[in-house]
């Protein structure tokens, strides 16, 4: 499994007056293959996995994966890591399902048929086939979930950050990401309030009001944030 | 409504044709248009597009459905020709505009975005001279395209918003929320853009 390392991290949005401290002194080596993230709105989770593939770069400290440190080897630490947002509207960029799986293979160095066969593979893989040549802005919630996963996944990334992929979907749809989710293969870091996705995850940070105050196993990290949510 | 993703996928020779060619025709036939002078001729091509239409599998209703929106602006045209210079003229005008339209509306009903987008990146190649990205410029007419739908649905939501407030005839209720929905939305897609590795 790939090695995120995340050493010493602050970070603080504006200056001055309008200063608030989102990270507080994060220090973190995450090396298991599922890792949730749960807390409060607004408590930091969000900014800390954004870090992870350099979206955000700490006002201190430093972030690696692998080794790779996130400031200066952005482009390396972006292939790296594939990054899923909540509203899978706003990380569509192209008009139809098929031309936006194969957005993120431009400037590749792959063939042409290499980059039919691999989306090809993808859109089969989340029943998006006979989608292909639709507009995505008239998909389901779940199937635009559905097709944001495999547009970061048709990139062969090592590590999967999902930042509250079921929040907007109802429960039919967040099902089927939850299980989309469940079976990869790749080292998964996951932001959610949906404290049953993380039943079965190796580790589990809780996030409160900046910093990480609990890190262990599912069960103690959601009784953790049970009580201090109550 | 076609560039908004309505490509019609096929396998004629229309949509065979690699897209830049389809463009460069597109601007011919836009050049060669201002030599028609004749009803006769204006009938001729006219029949010539709804041939190439049906030539790339593509029905004829879809293509009056891509000259309905112009319906006013060519009714206002012919009657204008009509007063001021006769049927003929009208006819011809009118012909002109529809043929032109729906010669655009067949390129992009048969064409993917992002070939049209790359044949657009090739033609604005020799501009890296000056300083222009093309890819650049592709991108952009690219996302251009995307967030069409995405303004329309999000100024539905507002207007439904809008009509739960009871303020159906108050504009600024209405373009404030959609202008600061819409850049946000453009915020996420720029993060998202930045995290699918697009400046890298």
């Amino acid at each position: 499994m790939p090695v995120i390392e995340v050493d010493g991290v602050t970070h603080v949005y504006g200056e001055q007056h309008g200063r608030r401290v989102v990270l507080a002194d994060i220090s973190v080596r995450l090396t298991e293959r599922r890792i949730g993230v749960i807390g409060a709105n607004g408590s930091g989770k969000s900014t800390f996995v954004r870090l992870l593939n350099g979206l955000v770069l700490p006002t201190q400290g430093s972030v690696r994966i692998d080794g790779l440190d996130t400031r200066r080897h952005g482009r390396e630490v972006r292939r790296l890591v594939g990054f899923c947002f909540t509203d899978p509207d706003a990380q569509i960029v192209m008009p139809t399902v098929r031309e936006d799986v194969a957005f993120g293979l431009r400037r590749r160095g792959l063939t042409k048929e290499e980059v039919v066969s691999r989306v090809a593979r993808m859109l089969d893989r989340y029943g998006l086939e006979e989608h292909a040549d639709h507009p995505a802005h008239l998909l389901s919630g779940g199937q635009k979930q559905l097709l944001a996963l495999s547009s970061v996944l048709v990139t062969e990334p090592s590590i999967l950050v999902l930042d509250e992929p079921t929040t907007l979907l109802d429960m039919r749809n967040a099902a089927k990401v939850a299980d989309a989710v469940s079976q990869l293969e790749h080292q998964v870091v996951l932001v959610t309030h949906d404290l049953e996705m993380v039943k079965g995850f190796d580790r589990v940070l809780v996030f409160d009001d900046a910093r990480v105050v609990c890190d262990g196993a599912p069960t103690s990290a959601v009784e953790h944030y049970r009580r201090i949510m109550t | 409504m076609s560039m908004l993703g309505m490509y019609q996928p096929g396998s004629s020779v229309v949509h065979g044709m690699p897209a830049g060619g389809k463009l460069a025709l597109m601007v011919l036939a836009g050049v060669g248009s201002i030599f028609l002078a004749q009803a006769w001729q204006v009938g001729l091509a006219m029949v010539g597009v709804l041939g190439l239409f049906l030539l790339a599998g593509i029905s004829l209703l879809t293509a009056v459905k891509q000259i309905r929106p112009l319906l006013w602006i060519v009714a206002f045209v012919a009657l204008f020709h009509v007063i001021l210079s006769g049927w003929e003229r009208a006819f011809v005008v009118v012909g002109v505009i529809a043929g032109l339209v729906l010669l655009a509306s067949l390129v992009t009903l048969t064409t993917r975005t992002t070939d049209m987008v790359d044949a657009v990146v090739r033609i604005l190649r020799p501009l890296r001279l000056v300083g222009v990205d093309p890819d650049r410029v592709g991108l952009v007419l690219a996302l251009g395209i995307r967030s069409v739908p995405v303004v329309v649905a999000l100024a539905e939501q507002v207007r439904d918003a809008q009509r739960a407030r009871g303020l159906t005839a108050s504009p600024r209720a209405f373009a404030v929320p959609l202008i600061v929905r819409s850049l946000r939305h453009a915020d996420a897609l720029g993060e998202a853009l930045v995290a699918r590795g697009v400046d890298d």
